[in-house]
């Protein structure tokens, strides 16, 4: 896999035809992750509750996102009166599209990026934010009360989020003294006790800086047990309630992939890439296995705790999170200095 | 400061506890019965309406359309017909129909009958789309079991 992709990067090492592979290969993963992650979501929510989730549509109800996929597209894209038509229209794809751009810069593997930049971490962290601005556009865009209120809460959990996780970002990029993914990746090569999560040398905290680094991600997706953005039972569906059709496809799609970004950027920064754990056969396949693990996680924990409320989630952020990454912080460059 | 740290350390505790629940229940077997593909078993005293119970010599009804049933019913869903043929001792049921719209599964025609003649069905997965098709031919029903 790994060679004969690398020998297509040799052979079509013109410019635009790669641009063009690597741009139809990432949308297509983006869609691909996007219909069967929702699938595995019901899979493992159907598992937990004792049930069996999609089975009707092909074996195991493989073809169930094909299903849901064709019923989107066939709906009618409604636009309610009132609305600012440019934001409505803009919005979901300024969702969508940061979503795909962020996997310009990951490196799946050695070989596997599609453009490896020095400042690849940044970028991907800047598209995540222009996400929350989709968000609160469309929100606002659509003239819905329940779409604003939860537009606001997209903000101000993302706003409290984002601190920690950059601090604890900052940690890592100390360490690796680099923003490119694909140099920290270099960095963590050889097994698991190379990879950040275990780098006790540089920090003590550097487990619990995985833990709010995950912690952040959940989130930053608006995931459970963080999701007060969606709370069915408050504000019916989030920031996107008036969307209907591919609109709406578009936001799911992009909440999807966004938890594979944030499955991604964990593994780069903390779990050694595509590296192997015990130092052989390192590739994709490593990547892919680890990012997979993770999200396996995310859904699982949907599934086991419910909604906080929203101060809880605020006091976690500040009271927690916060302070525990600024002593990684402190305590990284303490070591880095002393040693 | 303790109580801070204290709170971190069962937070995060009872949340793996949580976690550890729910990977067990992921993993066990499903509960779930596919309905159209597979049925439960309806227990012994499952309460159907009623249908007659076969002789197990004959393989015909025990009923003697002594009317008891009929009698007892409150809400009038039962008629027995039988005549008594030519040389026999007893009276022989012709017709036994039931009303089912009207029934509330109450169960005294069952207790009711002094042959043991009637029962319970085991049939809970009723649709029909006409009235008429809840006004059951028992006779003709036990006739087609036989077969």
């Amino acid at each position: 896999m790994e060679t004969i992709l690398h020998y297509i990067n040799l052979v079509l090492y013109v410019e635009p035809l790669r641009l063009l592979l690597y741009l139809a290969g990432l949308i297509m993963f983006v869609a691909a992750n996007a219909a069967y992650l929702v699938l595995l979501e019901r899979k493992v929510a159907g598992h937990i509750q004792l049930r069996i989730g999609p089975k009707e549509n092909g074996p195991f109800g493989l073809l169930q996102p094909l299903a849901d996929g064709i019923k989107l597209m066939t709906k009618q894209l409604l636009t309610p009166s009132g609305i600012d038509p440019i934001l409505f229209r803009i919005a979901p794809v300024m969702v969508m599209v940061p979503a795909i751009m962020s996997f310009v810069v990951i490196p799946f593997s050695d070989s596997i990026v599609a453009r490896n930049m020095d400042i690849g971490l940044l970028v991907v962290l800047a598209f995540a934010t222009i996400n929350f601005l989709g968000l609160l556009l469309g929100a606002w865009g659509s003239r819905n009360k329940y779409a604003i209120m939860s537009a606001a809460r997209v903000v101000s959990q993302n706003i409290a989020y984002e601190i920690p996780m950059l601090v604890t970002i900052v940690a890592i990029i100390m360490v690796s003294g680099s923003l490119n993914m694909h140099t920290i990746v270099s960095q963590q090569l050889g097994g698991f006790w190379q990879w950040n999560l275990l780098n006790i040398k540089a920090s003590l905290l550097m487990p619990a800086a995985f833990l709010i680094m995950f912690i952040c991600m959940l989130a930053e997706t608006n995931r459970a047990p963080f999701d007060l953005v969606e709370a069915e039972s408050e504000l019916v569906a989030g920031p996107f309630i008036e969307y209907s059709s591919m609109g709406f496809g578009l936001f799911f799609m992009a909440e999807y992939s966004n938890i594979v970004i944030g499955a991604c950027l964990a593994t780069i920064l903390f779990l050694g890439g595509w590296g192997c754990p015990f130092g052989i056969l390192p590739g994709v396949h490593w990547f892919l296995i680890k990012i997979y693990l993770l999200i396996f996680m995310v859904v699982w924990i949907r599934w086991t705790f419910p909604r906080t409320t929203f101060y809880g989630l605020l006091n976690l952020s500040w009271k927690v999170l916060i302070p525990v990454s600024f002593v990684n912080l402190i305590l990284t460059s303490a070591m880095l200095k002393v040693f | 400061m303790t109580d801070y740290f204290k709170e971190i350390f069962y937070g995060l505790k009872s949340l793996l506890i949580g976690m550890g629940i729910t990977i067990r229940y992921c993993f066990s077997p499903v509960v779930t019965v596919q309905y159209p593909h597979e049925t439960l078993k309806m227990p012994a005293r499952f309460k159907g309406h009623i249908e007659l119970i076969p002789d197990e010599q004959t393989g015909t009804s025990k009923c003697i359309a002594c009317g008891m049933c009929q009698r007892t019913c409150p809400s009038g869903c039962i008629s027995v017909d039988g005549e008594k043929p030519e040389g026999a001792k007893t009276k022989m049921m012709t017709s036994f129909m039931l009303d089912y719209t009207k029934c509330s599964l109450c169960g005294l025609c069952v207790e009711s009958c002094t042959f043991s003649a009637i029962r319970h069905s085991m049939r809970y997965n009723l649709a029909g789309t006409s009235k008429q098709a809840y006004i059951i031919d028992l006779k003709k029903r036990l006739e087609e079991s036989k077969k």
